[in-house]
């Protein structure tokens, strides 16, 4: 253990035990035993990321986890945890919850799962060493990342999903995480989602916290596309605003694929969502979406590398901020477009809205092109509301506070229209109008 | 119905309104006409309430009670409407939307009851049909991809559905063609009436041969220079605006 020194901060201190007292008691043996035992390696290397690893460098970890919360035993009461959550219940859906990371089979739809839907929680998934655990780990540029890894490191509970090739799921699936306690812990669920040849299906997230203690969670799901695929992916975290959420979504898409994920935030203290999407297959189309609205003190991070290793594959970007109050937003979006990857289309687009004078955004958008038969372009802005706007609807009669919220409704609502199902839709755009309506 | 004592109104330090008097009585339609930089449409803006334009003297009545303190939004519950030179796009705002919420927000202001949604649709299809406005482009995002002559047609509707007493057309006849024109005036004169008035805005007489005013005035330099009938509009179209280019000078 000598090699292993940049261990610092008490709540790296704390990990590092914690990890050395639950490890053999962690399921999964064996193959699964070592691979946690490398990802622990790379958490305990690294230590918590700062400012000064240029990847979290607007989101500074080890300044914001000051203890390291124990992780969540699974709950006494988890169905009544679940109960309390509200996230997509309009949306007619096929729900699998997890409450603190563990899988509540008594809150999920096991026994009318859609014809060619199988789910295996992922505690049993790890125990009996189940085939599709093969799938994890897959995406190339997500290998490394710090939040992945300390996933990696400590899943305890989570679900293995498989869409069976060719099968078009009806009803959405609905992964539904409820966080809530008395006093703080940690999650680290995990969700592998295989989604076969030819199979379309409509996936829903949400996070929800429903406690009064502050938490720290660390969500990841893990998405293989394969041929022909289709596949639409709505995200909500309505974390509570004393939550730390790291979440990872890792993708990797085969050929003729199309995938359209849009993540949603008005909840977390600190919130980092981490999309790592590499496109294994041609002629395959990605729309990536994000609509974003902070107030308070919150600070919700999202980051993209998105990797084009196989050419004649499009990509479009589209993330919005509202930033209010004293919050901070940030965008960090990488396309990189491989030596083979010719005909690669890429468009991104980050806008933030700033509604105070003490708001902050920070946007980094890149490129790194390394084919040159490609058309890639990207931007970023950041700006108040247009006083010409106001001023023409406030002399249409709507007060300054309406006038406002029509405008950032619209701002916002450009990225909600990415997402086609209507009850989703609808949903999302009800919880804009609340957010704004909290605002007045 | 609107009275205005010399008004003077600066813009970032340069003077644009230099102690303009204007009176505009109820049912009355007077235009203003005037070369460009006369200060015709900042006019327009200082009445509807703009911020950024500095109010350095006078005041501009509306029956009697001073609006300069009041909000834009203020002033349009009590009646005043401004046609824009250049209504504005608002992408993610559907029309419908958009005007359901200034009607409402009217009536709220007015202490009135809200409109039920088949009473709203109502009143918008029957005005909208008046204009020759189709359902699409009510369902279209506000002034999206609107033609010109679309967005003018528009501001008209708003005009109709809303209301108010006091209108101001700034410019309206600008980028429309003939058929365009027509439709538009059609749409104010059906507006006129005994307890309405209109402050006409343009640079060109053409307008006036479809929206027939009472009154003329002539605007040079920040103020009115001359008032006659609309007979002014007619010497004005033959003699130009050299005079009081000059006068301004």
């Amino acid at each position: 253990m000598a090699e292993i020194t940049p261990i610092r901060t008490a709540a790296e201190v704390a990990l590092v035990e914690r990890f050395a007292s639950l490890k053999d008691r962690l399921p999964g043996s064996g193959d699964i035993a070592r691979r946690r035992d490398e990802a622990f390696a790379l958490v305990a290397a690294a230590g918590l990321p700062n400012r000064r690893v240029e990847e979290w460098k607007y989101t500074d970890l080890r300044n914001a986890v000051r203890e390291a919360a124990p992780l969540a035993e699974r709950p006494a009461d988890a169905a009544g945890l679940v109960d309390r959550a509200s996230a997509f219940a309009g949306v007619d859906a096929v729900r699998l919850s997890f409450a603190n990371g563990h899988f509540v089979a008594e809150r999920s739809d096991l026994a009318v799962l859609p014809a060619g839907v199988t789910v295996t929680p992922l505690a049993a998934a790890l125990a009996q060493g189940h085939p599709l655990l093969a799938e994890m780990g897959k995406v190339a540029v997500a290998r490394g990342n710090f939040a992945l890894a300390l996933n990696s490191a400590f899943m305890v509970d989570g679900a293995l999903v498989k869409v069976a090739a060719g099968t078009a799921v009806d009803k959405a699936l609905h992964l539904r995480f409820v966080n809530g306690g008395t006093a703080p812990f940690a999650t680290a669920p995990r969700v592998v989602i295989l989604v076969e040849d030819g199979a379309s299906v409509t996936i829903l997230e949400s996070h929800e916290g429903v406690g009064t203690a502050a938490y720290q969670a660390n969500s990841v799901v893990e998405l293989v596309a394969g041929k022909g695929t289709a596949v639409a992916h709505t995200r909500l975290n309505a974390e509570q605003v004393d939550a730390i959420s790291l979440s990872t979504l890792a993708v990797t898409l085969g050929a003729e694929a199309r995938l359209t994920s849009l993540g949603v935030v008005t909840g977390g203290g600190l919130s980092r969502h981490q999309v790592f999407l590499a496109f294994s297959g041609e002629q395959s189309s990605l729309t990536l979406g994000g609509a974003t609205m902070l107030r308070g003190r919150q600070h919700a991070d999202t980051t993209l590398v998105v990797d084009h290793a196989v050419p004649h594959c499009e990509s479009r970007e589209l993330f919005k901020t509202v930033v209010d109050g004293e919050a901070t937003g940030v965008f960090q979006g990488k396309i990189i477009v491989r030596p083979d990857a010719q005909k690669t289309d890429g468009r991104m687009m980050s806008a933030a809205l700033l509604l105070s004078e003490t708001a902050t955004m920070n946007n980094k958008p890149e490129l790194e092109i390394f084919a040159d038969d490609v058309q890639c372009a990207h931007g970023a802005t950041c700006g108040a509301l247009d006083d010409d706007l106001l001023f023409y609807l406030m002399a249409r009669g709507l007060p300054r506070a309406a006038a406002e919220a029509l405008l950032v409704q619209a701002f916002i609502g450009e990225a909600l229209e990415l997402v086609e199902d209507e009850a989703v839709r609808g949903e999302l755009v009800a919880r804009a109008e609340a957010w704004l309506a909290e605002r007045a | 119905m609107l009275q205005i004592n010399n008004l003077v109104v600066e813009i970032e330090g340069k003077r644009i309104l230099n102690g303009l008097d204007l009176t505009v009585k109820a049912g009355e339609v007077a235009a203003i006409m005037g070369p460009n930089g006369s200060g015709k449409s900042t006019l327009s803006y200082v009445i509807a309430g703009k911020e950024e334009y500095e109010v350095l003297d006078g005041e501009i009545l509306i029956n009697g009670e001073n609006i300069l303190e009041l909000e834009p939004n203020e002033r349009a519950a009590r009646g005043v409407f401004l046609a824009f030179q250049y209504p504005l796009e608002i992408p993610g705002v559907s029309t419908m939307t958009f005007l359901k919420a200034i009607m409402n927000a009217q009536r709220k202001a007015r202490e009135e009851e809200e409109l039920t949604t088949p009473e709203f649709m109502k009143r918008v299809k029957a005005a909208a049909e008046k204009l020759h406005i189709d359902q699409e482009m009510l369902r279209r995002g506000l002034n999206v991809g609107f033609s010109g002559g679309e967005k003018k047609r528009m501001e008209i509707l708003q005009m109709a559905l809303l209301e108010p007493r006091f209108c101001i057309l700034d410019e309206t006849d600008s980028g429309l063609d003939i058929d365009a024109l027509k439709i538009v005036a059609d749409g104010v004169n059906s507006l006129r009436d005994p307890a309405r008035a209109f402050l006409v805005i343009t640079h060109y007489q053409r307008l006036l041969n479809h929206i027939v005013p009472d009154t003329v005035h002539v605007m040079a330099n920040g103020r009115i220079v001359r008032s006659g009938g609309k007979e002014l509009a007619l010497e004005l179209e033959a003699s130009g605006y050299a005079d009081y280019r000059e006068q301004a000078a």
